[in-house]
């Protein structure tokens, strides 16, 4: 199945991926050609069968809910491209 | 007595323990040899040269005082997907240039507790994402046996370097197969545990269903006492398993005889080159003769569905891992766009490579309104029938045997350009993610001139099975004694 170039930008923006056209273009003939390779699962029956989330049943795994320290401020802020005062700094959201 | 590189891990701990040399020594001469042969093969992103000559200081007096374990010591390279605290931690990507975690990992907060010192940090695709290491925003990494081909992937620098003889001992990480394949195409071991014997946490995520860490080594012995040390609960990851974490050489004296071996025929189809073939079937033969009972009647049609069901979940879990990488908590960030929104955009437009671009788009497709059902629920459901095949060819067999790659080591630029062919790579290494058992390849050949690795499944968490009969099959056989052509 051939994706369309509209369908690519589609994803890219739910993905929140900025696009070249020529990645765009690309992308297209290479996710097309990777999901015709993806037909086969329809010729497998899997009526009745449930999904499987992840390989070993481990269910609910819990812990004491007791408190401990948390990182220090200064450690989170660390690798933050932008902060102030303490925060991170991010721009307006509202204009 | 000096220090000699090729030893093992468990025979320079030997020597530590004797007092031959210090682990200062063996720390100083193997920072010089993996500096040295680095501009032939970039396996390494970051060398930790100051932390490994503390970690050493520190393991030497531990020595002393006559602490017995086995890595104590010994020098380990850790794939740069690991976060290391204090130390720059890039999965490979531009996203993530300069980070600086301000925690270790588990795997390596016990790599430390159990006096390893850590030498380095390897060099791997982007996020994880390939199968040669070509897909590095530092450059790719070469094979040590042949410096014009790749060494497989994601976790080429970790198994360049051991192959290459710089270190003994490290790890890597394993979702399709990102350590076995390698550890094929380099001549070395490596074990994917079963799924949740080994924690994530601290790991960069890429398909948190799939991974695990897992050693490369040169012997079966070194591979257990590296997984030993890096195995069992953690309270800061909740897949971890409440299972116990025994002696992983306590198969070792069993040998070979009476272990049921299932080869499927379903590995064995177009696409396996013949001198990889002919490997394989020399190494089924030497089984044989030293006692293994073989059984080539065995079906596992699901598995050959394993690859799309791969590349509909890996890709899922990833768009939704890599949704982090916003530029603005940490890591790239594009400072001058038009909106919040434009920024961070242009941040994963420009901060992430072009695999890892496909692969979030895949991802993000499977997941979207409209083809949840025909692509991410269903690959969900044939996974299930795979991991029952899985269920049911274990209810009579110890360990599958199956080709670990299809290839010996490919020329780098040979596959790059063409996503499908490479992802074809993963074949044989795939089901067993999709299935959660461990799995581990070993040396069993060569095939023009490159090394070829056999792939034995076990049932889960039964390591020791296959490390057993990794042990018994490299006393009978010189195959991982081999060692490429001298570098630096």
């Amino acid at each position: 199945m051939a994706l369309t170039t509209d369908e690519v930008r589609y994803i890219a923006k739910l993905a929140r991926v900025a696009l070249t056209d020529a990645e765009v273009d690309r992308l297209g003939g290479e996710l097309s050609t990777i999901l015709d390779h993806f037909q086969v699962l329809n010729d497998i029956d899997t009526q009745d069968v449930p999904p499987t989330a992840q390989s070993f049943d481990l269910h609910n795994v819990e812990r004491p809910d007791e408190t401990r320290p948390s990182y220090a401020l200064e450690d989170i802020l660390l690798n933050a491209p932008r902060r102030e005062d303490g925060y991170i700094r991010v721009r307006g959201v509202l204009d | 007595m000096t220090v000699d590189l090729d030893r093992t891990a468990h025979e320079h701990a030997a020597c530590l323990r004797a007092g031959d040399y210090t682990s200062r020594a063996l720390t100083e001469a193997t920072l010089a040899r993996i500096h040295a042969q680095d501009s032939d093969l970039n396996a390494y992103i970051t060398f930790t040269d100051e932390l490994a000559l503390a970690e050493a200081d520190e393991a030497d007096a531990r020595l002393r005082s006559g602490d017995p374990g086995p890595l104590v010591g010994v020098p380990v390279a850790v794939k740069d997907l690991l976060s290391t605290q204090g130390i720059q931690t890039t999965a490979a990507s531009k996203m993530l240039e300069g980070f600086v975690p301000i925690v270790d990992c588990t795997v390596v907060r016990r790599l430390k507790q159990a006096g390893a010192v850590i030498v380095g940090k390897t060099n791997l695709d982007e996020f994880a994402m390939g199968s040669s290491t070509e897909h590095s925003a530092f450059g790719p990494t070469r094979n040590p046996w042949a410096l014009d081909r790749v060494p497989g992937g994601s976790s080429g620098g970790s198994a360049a370097t051991v192959a290459s003889r710089g270190v003994p001992l490290s790890l890597g990480t394993d979702t399709g197969g990102s350590i076995r394949q390698p550890a094929a195409l380099c001549g070395i071991v490596g074990l994917k545990p079963t799924y949740g014997r080994v924690s994530r946490f601290g790991v960069v995520a890429f398909a948190s269903s799939l991974e695990q860490v897992g050693p490369f080594a040169r012997d079966a012995e070194d591979a257990a006492n590296l997984l030993g040390a890096i195995a069992g609960r953690d309270d800061m990851d909740s897949t971890t398993a409440p299972v116990p974490v025994p002696d992983y050489t306590e198969r070792f004296a069993r040998g070979l005889e009476g272990l049921r071996v299932a080869v499927p025929e379903a590995f064995f189809g177009d696409g396996l080159d013949a001198g990889v073939r002919a490997c394989i079937e020399q190494a089924i033969t030497d089984l044989a003769a030293h006692g293994a009972i073989i059984d080539r009647d065995v079906a596992l049609p699901a598995a050959s569905a394993a690859l799309p069901v791969y590349y509909i979940i890996a890709p899922s879990e990833a768009s939704a891992n890599l949704a982090r990488y916003d530029g603005v908590k940490y890591g790239f960030s594009v400072r001058d766009g038009r909106s919040v929104e434009d920024e961070m955009a242009q941040t994963r437009g420009r901060g992430f490579g072009a695999e890892v671009k496909r692969r979030i788009m895949l991802g993000t497709y499977a997941l979207s309104a409209g083809y949840y059902d025909a692509y991410y629920l269903k690959a969900q459901k044939v996974r299930t029938l795979i991991k029952r095949e899985f269920e049911a060819a274990f209810a009579s067999h110890d360990v599958i045997l199956t080709p670990t790659s299809p290839t010996v080591a490919f020329r780098l630029g040979e596959k790059v350009d063409d996503p499908y062919s490479m992802y074809l790579n993963d074949l044989y290494t795939i089901p067993v993610n999709i299935a959660g058992n461990p799995a581990i390849s070993l040396p069993c050949g060569f095939a023009q001139g490159l090394p070829v690795g056999m792939q034995l499944i076990g049932r889960p968490f039964e390591e020791s099975t296959l490390l057993g009969a990794t042990h018994a099959y490299g006393e009978v056989t010189e195959w991982h004694r081999r060692t490429p052509p001298s570098l630096a």
